[in-house]
């Protein structure tokens, strides 16, 4: 089945240049022309690699397959990959210091971070039109729900691997594909009134966004940061409980249609489990194996509180400004 | 093929390293596997998931299912 997903429109002179190559007849270049790809403009940079990560995913429907592997799409990727993984590493401040067990220090630790919300906004404040603008928003990442973490499955010891499949199978559904909790999103999306196609406000999502969905690709296809995809994943679920709770309740403050909502009360309670597992089974489980990697899990984790920060952020300043 | 023994955890499904309840400091209990639990007041609730979280605090809105709403609770006073 040809990918429904639609190229970008370019953001500047390395994405243009890499879209044409992409849809071009001949090989894509080891070199963009006039292109300095190690100080790129950070939007220009962030929808061009979103753009290489989704050959991995779903591809495009004007993009020959082959491309993935291409020479040429590998070594941009790497160059872009390694400029993001180097500004990632700048903001982070390192790893914390806590006494006893690490699953119970990770989890206060979440419960500590105290960042702008954009759930809180929902709950209280937001009007329709900025839950839609939201919603267009996340849709990049909830229509590929859990997949970034996927790749990360067969790079992990026994226990862990176990554990993240134990959690996965629930994301996917539990084998059901009306369950699938990408699916679920995107029955959530038509219900509101908003295209539930992959990529569909691609050219509207901010570079905050772009930047969050890229680092989940980063850390799950580089099979050395699965200590940062496993920290990622829990500190993604330790923070999702309670704002999905105050995302239904603000949607149902505004009228909005019950998919949708329950789209967030099922995370209501599935990652109230999830959280758990992700802290316990999953990043416990991997520390036991590889302990050398927990700086990575935690560096994960900041990643993901870090992200989600700079988008609420990005969102609230703007809708402030009304 | 070594020979078969009493503790034949594999072919039963019931692993002597992988606990089927699990205690969380300050949160749930996660069961593991298919459950019928019957709540303070007599009702049943069948599990829905693979691993299921119940509510421990007393406090979550979804009980006997787990919600987060523990967090928000002060220290001394969770499970």
């Amino acid at each position: 089945m040809p990918s429904s997903t639609h190229l970008p429109k370019p953001r500047g002179p390395l994405s243009e240049q890499a879209l044409a190559a992409l849809v071009g007849s001949g090989p894509f270049p080891d070199h963009l022309a006039d292109v300095d790809t190690s100080q790129p403009d950070p939007e220009d940079a962030a929808l061009t690699l979103w753009t290489l990560h989704e050959l991995c995913y779903r591809g495009f429907a004007e993009v020959d397959d082959g491309r993935e592997w291409e020479p040429g799409v590998v070594r941009l990727r790497r160059e872009l990959e390694v400029e993001l993984e180097a500004r990632l590493r700048s903001r982070w401040p390192g790893p914390p210091a806590y006494d006893g067990d690490f699953a119970d220090s990770f989890l206060a630790a979440m419960e500590e971070h105290d960042g702008p919300s954009l759930a809180r906004y929902v709950q209280r404040d937001a009007t329709v039109d900025d839950v839609l603008e939201l919603l267009q928003a996340r849709s990049l990442y909830h229509l590929k729900e859990s997949d970034p973490v996927s790749w990360a499955v067969p790079r992990l010891p026994v226990g862990p691997r176990a554990g993240l499949m134990e959690l996965q199978y629930d994301e996917y559904g539990g084998g059901r594909p009306d369950r699938l909790h990408a699916r679920l999103f995107a029955d959530g999306l038509a219900s509101v009134g908003l295209d539930p196609t992959e990529g569909a406000y691609l050219d509207q999502t901010p570079l905050a966004v772009l930047e969050q969905n890229n680092a989940m690709s980063l850390f799950g296809l580089n099979r050395r940061l699965r200590g940062a995809a496993l920290g990622h994943l829990a500190a993604f679920e330790a923070t999702s409980s309670q704002p999905s709770r105050r995302m239904a309740q603000g949607m149902e403050r505004l009228g909005m249609a019950e998919p949708m909502r329950s789209y967030y009360l099922e995370h209501v309670e599935a990652d109230a489990v999830h959280e758990q597992l992700a802290a316990r089974t999953i990043c416990g489980a991997l520390l036991e194996a590889e302990p050398e990697l927990e700086a990575d899990v935690w560096f994960g984790a900041f990643t993901c509180l870090d992200g989600e920060d700079r988008t609420a952020a990005h969102f609230l300043e703007r809708w402030g400004d009304r | 093929m070594s020979e078969p023994t009493t503790d034949t955890g594999a072919d039963t499904g019931a692993d002597s390293t992988t606990p089927d309840v699990i205690v969380c400091a300050g949160g749930p209990l996660l069961l593991r596997g298919d459950h019928l639990v019957c709540d303070e007041d007599g009702t049943p609730h069948r599990t829905h998931r693979p691993i299921s979280a119940l509510c421990r605090c007393g406090s979550s809105a979804t009980k006997p299912w787990c919600d987060g709403t523990h967090k928000l609770i002060p220290d001394k006073q969770r499970p």
